[in-house]
């Protein structure tokens, strides 16, 4: 196949592209998020994403905090964003951040006022740029402006076998036309982490790799209340045939096909290095991943799939494959690319590559997922460690 | 394309996957390497059910198990070819 070389996306004021158009209503903190529902019921097109965090938090854990959100606001797939947060301080942290793209985005602190002429206030303002936003209009972008994160859950043997190696046909394919691609599960390479630090593209990104995934198995360690070997793989890996937990982690890496990783981010942090594979250290609890993923700036997300996972994204559009025939029929609503034929050896791997690359391209140019149809928005904060 | 019983990944491997349902006692399995495109045969000595994995040569105590072209883990007890491999005969080398 012939890849194509454009989709149509949004070209936002900072030169990143979004293959979304959202105005969204950014709760800074769990007390503010009744306040950012209401903005969101009153206006149409938009929405708020609701989060448990945001007070007391602090050193590292509020770094990744503020993060997260800046990092989500920031997200071309965002085109206006109305801040609400209890404090002024850390909301205008938040907004004066997010203004660095040039994107319209507006705080209101709700301290001294009060939910209701707050809600007044920020829905006026909400109003104002939803119906800005939706002036705008697609245009054709070069392929180079996808910026592609990939993550897999409800894993199986047939994850291994045929839905992530299909997601690494597609890199294999487009890392050469210039993508922005993601990796993360630190934990879930346990077992393939010493083959999974020579694909780094040079020494030190290979190092960064393994100090990365030596901190995490450290705190593991720390942690762990029983012997990991009982818990991976899983009784249910086991079932399905899961013998080691070297296996499941190279079905795992499967995910990133033969390229080589340029840079090791921490979680949330946006790539600088240019276009080609990152890792992200991330959990491999799929709404942590997937949003740490988006506050990078990733602005189009695949997810193979073995037993059926129904994660969505609220700024990512989320496009689920299942190489699982079970999967693709019972749970068929949820599932955007079924890649089972591979299976019965009536699809090559090629040709499944191909046709995810169509699907991410149809998806990306608007096409609305599985997930965003039945109104999967997760959002959901990665903690390192309790507040004070 | 032909129907397939078991895919093996790499042509390195010395396991495949049953990707049907069940393998029968004494089956002739057809088997699909994916890297390279290529057919082989093997016989299935026992019953192995889907996403299982069976031997494709004999296997004795400390061997290594390579799936994916990489170590996977070591062979605890021996296995005849065509039998299944799974947590009775192969352990992790991580504990």
């Amino acid at each position: 196949m012939e890849i194509p070389k454009i989709f149509l996306g949004y070209k936002r004021e900072n030169g990143r592209v979004g293959t979304r158009n959202h105005v969204v209503i950014l709760p800074v903190d769990d007390i503010s998020n009744a306040c950012a529902e209401a903005v969101a019921n009153n206006i149409k097109g938009t929405f708020a994403i609701p989060h448990a965090y945001g007070r007391l938090q602090f050193g590292a854990d509020l770094e990744l905090f503020f993060d997260t959100m800046i990092g989500t606001g920031k997200n071309p797939n965002v085109a206006a964003v109305v801040v609400i947060g209890i404090e002024p301080k850390w909301t205008k942290k938040i907004v004066d951040a997010i203004a660095i793209t040039g994107k319209p985005v507006e705080g209101f602190s709700i301290e001294g006022s009060g939910d209701i002429k707050t809600t007044m206030k920020a829905s006026k303002k909400a109003q104002e740029f939803s119906q800005w936003a939706s002036e705008k209009q697609r245009e054709e972008c070069p392929l180079s402006d996808l910026w592609i994160s990939v993550k897999c859950g409800e894993s199986d043997t047939t994850s291994g076998l045929a839905a992530n190696p299909a997601v690494g046909n597609l890199m294999d394919k487009l890392e050469p036309l210039g993508v922005h691609l993601c990796f993360g599960e630190t934990s879930e390479l346990t077992g393939a982490e010493k083959v999974c630090a020579t694909r780094g593209a040079s020494t030190e990104a290979s190092k960064k790799f393994m100090k990365t995934w030596s901190d995490y198995n450290d705190f593991i360690l720390k942690e762990a209340t029983n012997d990991l070997s009982e818990s991976q793989p899983t009784a249910g890996n086991i079932a399905g045939g899961l013998t080691t937990i070297e296996e499941k982690a190279f079905g795992n890496f499967q995910k990133i096909g033969s390229r080589k990783f340029i840079d090791v981010l921490k979680p949330a942090e946006e790539p600088k290095k240019g276009p080609g594979l990152y890792f992200m250290d991330t959990s491999s609890a799929a709404g942590e991943c997937l949003t740490l993923q988006a506050a990078a700036g990733f602005n189009i997300h695949l997810f193979p799939t073995g037993q059926g996972n129904i994660i969505g994204n609220a700024i990512e559009p989320v496009i689920k494959l299942t190489g699982n025939p079970s999967t693709a029929t019972n749970m068929e609503e949820h599932i955007d690319l079924d890649v089972s034929k591979i299976l019965k050896r009536e699809m090559n791997m090629n040709q499944a590559g191909d046709e995810l690359i169509k699907t991410t391209i149809r998806t990306a140019s608007g096409r609305l997922t599985c997930a965003e149809a039945l109104g999967h928005k997760e959002f959901i904060m990665t903690k390192l460690f309790r507040s004070a | 394309m032909s129907q397939t019983d078991l895919i093996i990944h790499d042509e390195k491997d010395n396991v495949a996957v049953v990707v049907i349902d069940k393998t029968k006692k004494n089956q002739e399995c057809i088997g699909w390497i994916m890297e390279n495109d290529k057919t082989i045969k093997i016989k299935s000595i026992n019953a192995i059910p889907l996403g299982h994995k069976i031997a494709l040569i004999d296997f004795k105590a400390g061997d290594t198990i390579l799936k994916y072209g990489h170590d996977i883990g070591k062979v605890v007890a021996s296995i005849k070819k065509g039998d299944h491999v799974h947590v009775h005969n192969v352990k992790t080398k991580k504990w």
